[in-house]
């Protein structure tokens, strides 16, 4: 449960990630500030509490929107963790040379391969070590969906806890074992680190 | 006699309070050769800049083939200012090769030039490849196709960006002081891609370069800028040889004295 919260929350965390930060740095206002209004509420309030809201309060009356708990969960985490990414996802925008652009429109590329060919993989990279810090965060904080009825890792290793009172055995593997989910986000992280900086200088920004 | 395929007519373009084309006219013949030269923030590199729309002007149209560039006619057969769908028509007809090399770091060589052919052109991926390599092998670096931008020397880098401009076979190809960011012993190689290029084909070629020899004897034409405006112009002989204005000679010697 775990493992599948955190894979696709993490797939909707990077999506509204690049999405918001698109938002953030269009020149239309509406869109500028659809996208500053999600990243300062998800970023400005409780992850629990959002949670709580998506399961608890939005089947009620006037919302009516029921989802599972799985549902809530990758929403939940998908979205909080975006809104912290969009702001990485900016800066790694912004940091794409000028240049980059004038040479696409010289070359009469479309805005969107533009965008798409040229600056997202400059701009993944740039984002790769910030990025890999909050998808570590998103696993770690799954810990938090037993409370919406989910059984996660923490979750579980509570339940053993009580019916076996092997504490110190239980916790210590439960431990061990976001550690090495921790390692796996960090060794695909790094495979995509060096695919994307395949020819590239250390440190070379042009 | 033949349309030209390049036409300022009156433009001018201001940063704030600054004008840095002012009321500028220029005809550029198909297959001339032009050379724009003058003292820095005289509004050269904006002359380039202004005809690859990246830059706006604010008065004034130029017009590429005798179609508008900066304006398109609306349906009352008025012109109006042209929309970015427009600009990008019109823009295919246009190159150009940056001080900056700006290539695509994640990309190698053989990619940078492949890339927009496919991407924009729509050229399958065999043709763009041919396309490529020929043009690769003709900058002189057929062997180096699989290399990334980072792993080029600079006029080597250059190289490939002509490459890349050519690729989208424009008829008008712009040049931004090409060899500024070179070390002297690696303009040479830029610089003979150049006037192979001028020789081989009928490409029409705008070029605001520092390199005043090279200049003198590629050019058909020498545009000599100062505060907006062409001051003065004329054959590589006339104006090199025997400049009418106080400005021209004073530029003149000034860089003689440099070089």
């Amino acid at each position: 449960m775990t493992v599948q919260v955190t894979f696709w929350g993490s797939l909707l965390a990077i999506v509204s990630a690049i999405v918001a930060a698109l938002g953030r740095l269009s020149s239309v206002p509406a869109l500028r500030w659809l996208a500053i209004t999600y990243i300062e509420v998800f970023r400005g309030t409780s992850l629990l509490v959002q949670l709580f809201w998506l399961y608890f309060v939005l089947p009620m009356p006037p919302f009516n929107i029921e989802m599972s708990a799985f549902a809530v969960a990758i929403l939940g985490l998908g979205l909080h963790i975006g809104a912290y990414g969009a702001e990485v996802m900016r800066g790694a925008i912004r940091s794409v040379a000028k240049g980059q652009y004038e040479a696409c429109q010289a070359l009469n590329m479309s805005p969107f391969k533009r965008f798409y060919r040229i600056v997202l993989p400059q701009a993944l990279l740039a984002a790769i070590p910030p990025g890999t810090n909050l998808l570590i965060e998103l696993l770690k904080n799954t810990s938090l969906v037993s409370l919406i009825t989910l059984s996660d890792l923490a979750f579980r290793a509570r339940q053993l806890d009580q019916a076996t009172f092997m504490t110190l055995e239980i916790f210590a593997l439960t431990l061990l074992l976001y550690f090495l989910l921790a390692q796996v986000i960090n060794l695909g992280m790094r495979m995509l680190e060096r695919r994307l900086s395949r020819g590239r200088m250390q440190g070379g920004l042009s | 006699m033949p349309q030209p395929i390049v036409r300022f007519t009156d433009v001018t373009k201001r940063y704030g309070n600054l004008t840095v084309l002012n009321n500028l006219n220029l005809d550029v013949e198909a297959g001339e050769k032009v050379a724009i030269i003058g003292p820095s923030g005289s509004g050269k590199s904006t002359l380039l800049r202004a005809l690859m729309t990246l830059e706006d002007i604010d008065e004034g149209i130029i017009t590429v083939d005798d179609e508008p560039l900066t304006h398109m006619p609306a349906r009352d057969g008025r012109l109006v200012r042209a929309n970015a769908r427009h600009q990008r028509k019109v823009r295919g007809k246009i190159g150009m090769v940056f001080q900056s090399f700006n290539l695509f770091p994640h990309m190698s060589a053989l990619q940078n030039v492949m890339e927009a052919p496919v991407q924009v052109l729509g050229l399958d991926r065999k043709e763009a490849r041919e396309r490529a390599c020929e043009l690769l092998d003709m900058v002189g670096l057929g062997e180096k196709h699989d290399h990334y931008p980072s792993q080029l020397s600079g006029g080597q880098q250059q190289r490939v960006a002509i490459a890349r401009a050519l690729a989208m076979r424009p008829k008008v190809m712009l040049f931004d002081e090409v060899t500024s960011a070179l070390d002297p012993e690696l303009c040479g190689e830029v610089l003979s891609v150049i006037r192979r290029l001028g020789a081989e084909h009928s490409l029409t070629m705008l070029m605001v370069t520092h390199q005043m020899g090279f200049a003198r004897e590629f050019a058909d034409r020498i545009c000599f800028f100062h505060q907006g405006r062409i001051h003065e112009q004329g054959t590589p002989a006339e104006l090199f040889g025997n400049p009418r204005e106080d400005r021209t000679r004073c530029f003149l010697s000034a860089v003689n004295e440099a070089q």
